[in-house]
């Protein structure tokens, strides 16, 4: 039987993999964007499931403007890559140090 | 087995597998992919918890417009994948590490106390419109955050144009100030000169 | 005119006359500086011996208002105001008729100095301030008039400001003072912090009230509330007034011109201390250990001063250990509540010791500077006016009968005998001690100067005449009070209760009852004062002073050598200097420089300053490698402390 906390444990599964995402895939920016993408999913099911489990509508709306500012991001995070490959000719941030103190 | 938990399961799995690939990957383009099938397999559990309307937006917004827009930069910038893959094996233990660690410690929180194993909720009756109770609390509980969603979206939309746009020096562009100024002397020419006429 | 006027005039005459001199003074040339400024003391000595005799003989009623409030503050007024009642009127003839004389004097003395109109302006400077000091109603004007004197005395002593050991001595004369002045100001503020006022009436109506109080300056040790203002408002008037041990000041002071140490340093400003303790003697009243302490401070400056003042060798110096011995006399008196007989004292001593100061200015004069009376002698047969007066001024400070000096000094000694508060033995013998001392040191004075074979060198002697008017007419002048003013006034102002306005004595402390008894008229007691044994003391010191010096020059050699520890004592100061010099201004200095090396530089500069610098400079050092700019960098720590917050969720809940 299916409980709040399998649905739970997959969104923190995916969190969990998004983070380790971030860690090993520290060069390519690409894909640190995506693993963002993949830890606002982990979110949504979580606020999904609570939703359906609590009865409650407000949580879905949440999940709607999380995908709205979610789709707003990856637009503007892919027009600053794209600036940024333009000006540097490389998106790997271990080169993009430029705010070093 | 219960229908809901073998799809349950299944899509679960195939978000975890997907997700997994996106992070380990080397290519990007099979990086987006991957996440076109995670996102998609996403969008199956909620249907599963019965959120139609979610399920379906996350499928078009996402899968349609975001990784779309992913693929062509992707596509777009001559990356040299190679030096990116650089430390991959190096940062992978600890990444796993932590990864390791935070799910255990999420594990310990939804399954020792007993807070989170309350059953699915019975289904919803024939006849229920998700779509119509989301779209009254948007518009009546969350108007006015809605129309914030509204003018973020529009104002990464002029960003995203702004940030990349390109003045290219050799393009030729109109100048209405200018248009409106201009006097007749710049523009005709009166030459007086003898009618070559002769008889015709 | 109303009284309020000429009151208001008195002290504000100088005080033009001053500004008139001192900042107009190439437009009023030099005689236009001594004429404006004598001018303005001599209407203001008028004008006080006007007020003297309205209050002395036509019974004028003590006068006690404010002409201007300066600040009100929380219920505190800051004000000037007048309080004239006999002391104040006597007060104001005595600094008024003084300063007249120095006036006339200065002409003759200063004749040909540079500093000629500023020197004028000085000295109305002072007289401004000391009649301000001497008319206060108030605290508050009363310090005033106390630190202005202080300054012009300052400005006195280094009146010759090119010579090195003048501008040291009016360094140390502001320097002692102002150990003294912070115990007066703390007195003051103590004054002001129980009894909420610093007006005169309205303290002395306070003082009954807070009698009984005591307050703990160090935990567990109980004061008495009165002792303890008392004692502090003495300790500035042994700054002002020279006792030991801030009497260092008041010898050095002698590097000022003459006229201002016999108006200054002699008959005025140090007698400012005798005039502040009378004026608040209904405190000293309430306290006796403060008057105990006054009187053995006394006691102790008039016996030892004195006999500093034997070894010494220049002749203004003689006459300042002098002064610092009759000084101790008045504190003496003061300490044992014969409040009027202190300020008979002091008033007698201001002519006396005018007159001999201004006698040995003249004998300056005549040798050109010199003051040392080795290098003297024989010159009674060159200036008789000068000797004369000088012998009268000595006979006067001795105690001789029917000089003025006897009548104070007699009454202090028997004031001394008759008191019962403790200690008052000690001063007795002191004082009684203290008269062969004072006969010794002026007598051999007297002889060294103008008896004698002459000990000047030849053109020094050849130049050497008479001083000239402006200078013998105020040698004169101070003579004649110097001697009959005692025989005139002892009766009405001790017994007569003159002062009586303004001084308030406790029966039991009141010794003059038992002495009054004895009274039967100055002349009877000039005449009873032949057969005393302060008289017979006196005669003693006479004897050996001229027996020594006048015949066996020798055996003053002789008792040097023989007693040459004494000598040294005695020549050393007792060695106050040494010790002032060597304790506490190498101590300070020393302390200073311990503090700058290890509290400022090290601890403050080095730790506190430059070590915090250091510090947040090392650990940004250590913090910055963080801020790499590496944008996985600072996704790790979010993350970490991710991790972080949820196993601290996990593990609290």
């Amino acid at each position: 039987m299916l409980t709040l906390a399998h649905f739970l444990t997959l969104g923190a599964l995916l969190f969990c993999i998004s983070v380790a995402g971030i860690f090993i895939n520290r060069k390519n920016i690409i894909i640190l964007l995506m693993s963002i993408e993949l830890m606002l999913l982990a979110v949504n099911m979580n606020f999904v499931a609570f939703s359906r489990f609590l009865d409650n509508m407000d949580g879905q709306v949440f999940v709607f403007f999380i995908l709205t500012v979610a789709a707003a991001e990856a637009a503007i995070g892919l027009a600053i890559l794209v600036v940024l490959f333009r000006n540097r000719r490389t998106i790997n941030v271990s080169e993009l140090d430029s705010l070093k103190g | 087995m219960p229908l809901t938990e073998i799809v349950f399961y299944l899509f679960g799995g195939i978000l975890i597998l997907a997700a997994l690939s996106v992070v380990t990957v080397r290519n990007p383009v099979f990086a987006a992919l991957f996440l076109v099938l995670a996102f998609f397999s996403a969008a199956c559990i909620w249907l599963l918890l019965e959120a139609e309307f979610l399920a379906i937006v996350l499928v078009l917004v996402y899968v349609g417009a975001v990784m779309v827009l992913f693929l062509f930069v992707v596509m777009m910038l001559d990356i040299n994948v190679a030096p990116l893959k650089e430390g991959f094996m190096r940062y992978l233990p600890v990444g796993v590490l932590v990864a390791l660690a935070m799910a255990v410690q999420m594990f310990l929180v939804f399954w020792t106390r007993g807070s989170a194993d309350q059953p699915m909720p019975d289904p919803r009756p024939e006849g229920y419109s998700h779509t119509r109770e989301l779209g009254e609390a948007l518009f009546i509980d969350y108007l006015y955050p809605f129309e914030i969603a509204a003018v973020i979206l529009l104002v990464a939309i002029i960003a995203a144009i702004t940030l990349t746009h390109r003045r290219r020096p050799d393009t030729k562009y109109q100048d209405p100030a200018k248009q409106v100024q201009v006097r007749r002397e710049e523009r005709v020419r009166l030459v007086k000169m003898k009618s070559e006429g002769g008889e015709s | 005119m109303n009284i309020e006027t000429i009151l208001l005039l008195i002290p504000l005459l100088p005080l033009a006359g001053c500004l008139a001199a001192g900042l107009l003074r190439h437009q009023v040339g030099r005689a236009g500086a001594h004429w404006i400024t004598i001018l303005a003391v001599g209407i203001s000595f008028a004008l006080s011996a006007y007020v003297a005799w309205e209050v002395f003989y036509n019974d004028l009623p003590v006068l006690n208002y404010s002409v201007y409030a300066w600040a009100i503050t929380d219920g505190i007024r800051f004000e000037i105001g007048f309080l004239v009642d006999s002391l104040t009127a006597l007060m104001m003839v005595v600094v008024t008729f003084v300063s007249l004389m120095v006036h006339i004097y200065t002409i003759g003395y200063m004749h040909d100095d540079d500093g000629y109109q500023r020197f004028f302006a000085y000295i109305n400077l002072f007289t401004f301030a000391m009649l301000m000091l001497v008319m206060a109603n108030n605290f508050l004007q009363l310090f005033f008039g106390w630190e202005a004197v202080g300054v012009v005395s300052y400005l006195l002593i280094g009146f010759w400001f090119k010579k090195d050991t003048a501008v040291k001595a009016n360094l140390k004369a502001f320097l002692v003072n102002r150990v003294g002045d912070f115990g007066f100001l703390l007195g003051i503020a103590a004054v002001l912090m129980y009894m909420g006022s610093l007006d005169y009436a309205e303290v002395f109506a306070a003082t009954p009230g807070v009698e009984d109080q005591t307050i703990s300056i160090f935990p567990g040790i109980e004061w008495s509330l009165m002792t303890f203002i008392c004692i502090c408002l003495f300790i500035g008037a042994m700054g002002k007034s020279a006792q030991v041990p801030l009497h260092v000041w008041l010898p050095d002071s002698m590097e000022g011109p003459t006229p201002i140490s016999a108006l200054i340093h002699a008959a005025t400003m140090v007698t400012a201390g005798i005039f502040m303790v009378a004026r608040l003697s209904p405190m000293f009243e309430a306290s006796d250990m403060a008057l105990t302490f006054v009187m053995i401070i006394g006691a102790i400056t008039a016996l030892f001063m004195g006999m500093v003042g034997i070894v010494q060798n220049d002749i203004k110096r003689v006459v300042a250990y002098s002064t610092l011995s009759q000084l101790g006399y008045m504190t003496v008196a003061l300490g044992v509540s014969a409040y009027s007989v202190a300020i008979f004292h002091l008033m007698t001593h201001a002519f006396f010791k005018a007159l001999l100061f201004l006698a040995a200015g003249s004998v300056i004069i005549a040798l050109h500077h010199k003051q040392d009376m080795r290098e003297m002698g024989g010159l009674g047969r060159i200036m008789p006016v000068t000797a004369i007066t000088a012998w009268l001024g000595s006979l006067a400070l001795i105690g001789f009968p029917f000089f003025s000096g006897f009548y104070s000094k007699d009454l202090i000694i028997e004031a001394a005998r008759y008191s019962d508060r403790a200690g008052s033995t000690f001063a007795w013998i002191c004082v009684m001690l203290g008269v062969v001392i004072t006969a010794l040191y002026t007598f051999r004075m007297l002889y060294l100067t103008f008896h004698g074979k002459s000990r000047t060198d030849e053109e020094t002697l050849s130049h050497a005449h008479e001083s000239p008017l402006v200078v013998t007419v105020p040698l004169v002048l101070l003579a004649i009070p110097s001697v009959i003013i005692g025989y005139f006034t002892v009766e009405p102002l001790i017994f007569g209760g003159a002062l009586a306005d303004s001084i308030t004595i406790r029966t039991v402390n009141d010794t003059m009852i038992e002495i009054a008894d004895k009274f039967h008229g100055p002349a009877a007691f000039g005449f009873h004062g032949f057969v005393t044994p302060v008289f017979w003391l006196a005669m003693l010191g006479v004897a050996i002073a001229t027996f020594v010096y006048l015949f066996r020059p020798d055996i003053a050699n002789w008792a040097r050598t023989r007693f040459h520890v004494i000598w040294k004592v005695l020549d050393r100061k007792y060695g106050f200097d040494e010790l002032y010099q060597n304790g506490f201004a190498a101590g300070g200095l020393k302390l200073a420089d311990g503090l700058s090396r290890g509290g400022d530089r090290t601890v403050i500069d080095g730790w506190l300053v430059n070590g915090s610098a250091h510090l947040v400079g090392r650990a940004a050092g250590v913090v910055r490698r963080f801020q790499s700019g590496f944008l996985y960098h600072y996704a790790f720590a979010m993350i970490i402390g991710l991790v972080a917050i949820v196993f601290a969720f996990v593990s609290l809940r």
